[in-house]
């Protein structure tokens, strides 16, 4: 079980870090979600310090870290079973106490706390544990026993937070990937949250032993989840549709073997549509795929340059890419596969393209589905679907034709204090679904 | 419905043969599931439509019957089986179906465990995530609806995929040869923290469970329940909003002084027409949230299993 990546891409073999896997570190809960690879020397930024992400190699993919403060310096280091149940998280026998306590003699002016911060520090140098300068905090407090319950399991949790911050080590796929992007870049998945992007998935009918057509102007995201639910099987065809490629990085942080890698192809529109075995038009397309294929170090070198927030994405040396030899996905489809889609058309089509036109898109690609193939259209703008849904009804291009706004409210769900969460999203993009019929004029 | 190998790809099964499940579509919202058989026959309001006029015809084709009214017979896929499969119990739609899969992370490969059946609106879309390499375990107490189930699957083509199984799970757990192997376990039952300990057992260390409750009395009990083996508790509610799209005609009278007039919204497409008047005619398309919506189904809560060391 150590990180075999010859293997087939079994679900099982993937429950376990690997030296050059990619993975998503969840740093005190979700207040910090950063993309990493685990190599010899990536690192994370944890306050002031770098720690080393070496520790994490080999760990199964749920594990929990604290930093630790020890003679070498501090280090991340697993915590195990026991300690991870926090207190507060335990509290199996809960009974509703009568709170008698309340704030009204509460005032916050930052005198409460008698402990200064060189305090802590010396507490830190004569080895205190994170947990231990926690309860020298609380008995410090000259408030904390005036508090409510519930109000001390919010100060001692901030507590824990700053002083003995965790790292869980989260497996990167279609959801956590589509929620952390969701969170920190929205606009570059064009604002497709998780449930929409779910919602794209079950309409276009994804599953194995299907060839998907996608228009991917997301970053890779509809391309990466499409494929992980295809498994290795079938093709996902990445079209584009003027004259290079639209990016395609973020199918990297799935950690795919080579089988599912090779079932992700690129293909234009104009090679789906042209006269077969023309050798010079086959030659002037390669250069332009290779030019243009998602290559490591092209891809590194692209988003190296890309503006804030990419810091947050440890990229390996090109001496360790190579070593780790991660597999690569966006290969031309073969005129093979080119064939074989002509003669039969694609299961579904799913389009996420913000940047084209809906209905001239649509159009176009239409006469290469199957018979009665679903397709999900997706936009940020109702607009534009509700313009591309009346030309396909009254073109009698499609039936089952709908457009839904998915809503998604998460809830706090704990004992006498549940209720939905504070903060809510708003939005999450628009979908335009059918199914597409023979249509008898042109049949 | 689904295609279990490359070489029965759904791209391929473009034809309509003898024996095959169609789905027959009437409008929007009215659509029936039909196994073609070569003597048979489907009436309708629009008339009478014999099956051997079906066979030999693509998937997707639209079809008259002798009274020159139409449908189209669409090649059937889970979220087409949900919508016209028959309601033994109350199901599951697409909001739900969609984000389980999802956040349950289930990809083909995955054993999954679901109790209670149902009428298998869910457990058909499992099928077809965990196809065709892995399988689906599902567990229903009333052994009627496990037995019209099982029928279902047939029907659909997916049994191979999925073993249905009579047994109360509230009272008894999950069987404990399928222990340790699960990738995700669905419950949508009365009092789902019952089971919390049997599903513990059956999950993978990191593996999803995912609980579906219409009542946040439920809801509460089951996080107190996960809350000492399980991590990363979510509750979520999902729904779907739809959206009505029409072409509006405005008509506006220039040059004569009165007021613009309007004419009511319809959704053919005029051809504009030239008058002496000045009548100048455009449409727009306009796009409005639909007046009637579901306002609830039930709380998903999601949960992983800790990590021991």
């Amino acid at each position: 079980m150590s990180g075999n990546q010859s293997n087939v891409d079994s679900v099982q073999s993937r429950r376990v870090t690997w030296e050059g896997c990619s993975v998503l570190l969840d740093i005190n809960d979700g207040d910090r979600l950063v993309f990493s690879r685990l190599t010899e020397n990536s690192t994370l930024k944890i306050g002031k310090k770098n720690y080393s992400l070496r520790p994490l190699i080999g760990c199964p993919f749920g594990s929990l870290f604290q930093v630790e403060y020890g003679a070498e310096g501090s280090k991340l280091s697993r915590l195990l079973r026991s300690a991870e149940v926090s207190n507060i998280e335990d509290n199996g026998d809960y009974q509703p106490v009568e709170e008698h306590r309340d704030n009204r003699e509460l005032v916050d002016n930052n005198k409460a706390q008698s402990l200064s911060g060189e305090d802590i520090e010396e507490l830190r140098r004569q080895g205190a544990t994170g947990d231990e300068i926690i309860e020298a905090l609380i008995a410090n407090s000259a408030t904390f026993e005036k508090k409510t319950a519930f109000s001390q399991e919010k100060y001692r949790l901030k507590k824990q937070k700053k002083y003995a911050p965790r790292v869980l080590l989260r497996r990167p796929v279609a959801r956590s990937i589509c929620e952390t992007y969701f969170t920190k870049y929205p606009a570059r998945i064009g604002f497709m949250r998780v449930d929409t992007l779910s919602l794209l998935l079950s309409m276009a009918n994804v599953a194995a032993n299907s060839d998907i057509l996608v228009v991917d102007m997301v970053g890779g995201l509809l391309t990466g989840a499409v494929a992980e639910r295809m498994g290795g099987s079938g093709y996902v065809c990445n079209m584009y549709l003027e004259s290079s490629p639209y990016p395609m990085d973020i199918v990297r942080m799935f950690n795919f073997g080579d089988e599912i890698c090779k079932r992700i192809v690129r293909t234009s529109l104009s090679d789906l549509c042209s006269v077969q075995n023309d050798p010079s038009e086959q030659m002037g397309h390669d250069v332009s795929a290779t030019a243009n294929s998602s290559n490591e170090q092209m891809c590194s070198h692209e988003t190296l340059t890309e503006p804030s927030g990419m810091e947050e994405i440890a990229l390996p040396s090109e001496n360790e890419v190579s070593k780790c030899k991660i597999p690569k996905a966006g290969d031309k489809a073969s005129q093979e596969t080119i064939d074989l889609w002509k003669a039969n058309g694609f299961s579904s089509l799913i389009v996420a393209a913000p940047e084209l036109d809906t209905w001239n898109t649509v159009k176009d690609l239409m006469p290469h589905l199957s018979h009665s193939a679903p397709f999900a259209i997706y936009h940020q703008y109702l607009q534009p679907l509700a313009t591309c849904m009346h030309r396909l009804q009254s073109e009698k291009m499609a039936v089952g034709l709908q457009i839904s706004e998915p809503w998604l409210r998460e809830y706090q769900v704990l004992p006498s204090r549940t209720h939905p969460c504070m903060q809510m999203s708003a939005f999450g993009g628009y979908i335009l679904s059918g199914v597409k019929i023979c249509n008898p004029e042109s049949a | 419905m689904l295609a279990l190998d490359t070489s029965k790809k759904l791209s391929f099964s473009k034809l309509i043969a003898s024996g095959d499940l169609v789905i027959v579509y009437e409008r929007h919202e009215t659509m029936k599931a039909v196994k073609v058989c070569e003597g048979s026959v489907f009436q309708n309001r629009f008339g009478m439509f014999k099956h051997s006029h079906w066979i030999g015809l693509p998937f997707g084709s639209k079809v008259y019957s002798n009274k020159s009214g139409y449908v189209y017979l669409l090649a059937p896929s889970p979220e087409l089986w949900t919508l016209v499969l028959s309601h033994r119990t109350q199901i599951l739609y697409i909001a739900d179906i969609s984000f389980v899969i999802m956040y349950l992370e289930i990809v083909p490969g995955c054993l999954v465990l679901e109790s209670g059946t149902g009428s298998g609106s869910l457990t058909t879309s499992l099928v077809r995530a965990v196809a065709p390499t892995g399988h689906v375990h599902t567990f229903d107490f009333h052994e009627q609806r496990a037995a019209s189930a099982r029928e279902d699957f047939e029907r659909t083509g997916v049994s191979s995929m999925v073993t249905v199984g009579v047994r109360d799970i509230q009272g008894k757990g999950f069987p404990d040869e399928l222990c340790g192997l699960a990738d995700a376990v669905f419950l949508d039952l009365p009092q789902p923290w019952l089971v919390i300990v049997s599903a513990a057992k059956m999950l993978k260390p990191d593996a999803t469970l995912c609980s579906f409750s219409p009542c946040i009395e439920q809801v509460q009990r089951s996080c107190e329940a996960l809350r000492t083996n399980f991590t990363d508790i979510r509750t979520f509610e999902v729904l779907l909003r739809t959206y009505e799209v029409r072409e509006v005609k405005i008509n506006s009278m220039r040059g004569q002084g009165g007021s613009p007039c309007q004419q009511p919204p319809c959704k053919r497409r005029h051809t504009n027409e030239g008058s002496d008047k000045q009548e100048s005619v455009s449409s727009a398309i306009m796009a409005r949230p639909s007046a009637e919506a579901r306002g609830h189904t039930g709380y998903l809560t999601f949960a992983r299993l800790r990590c021991s060391a």
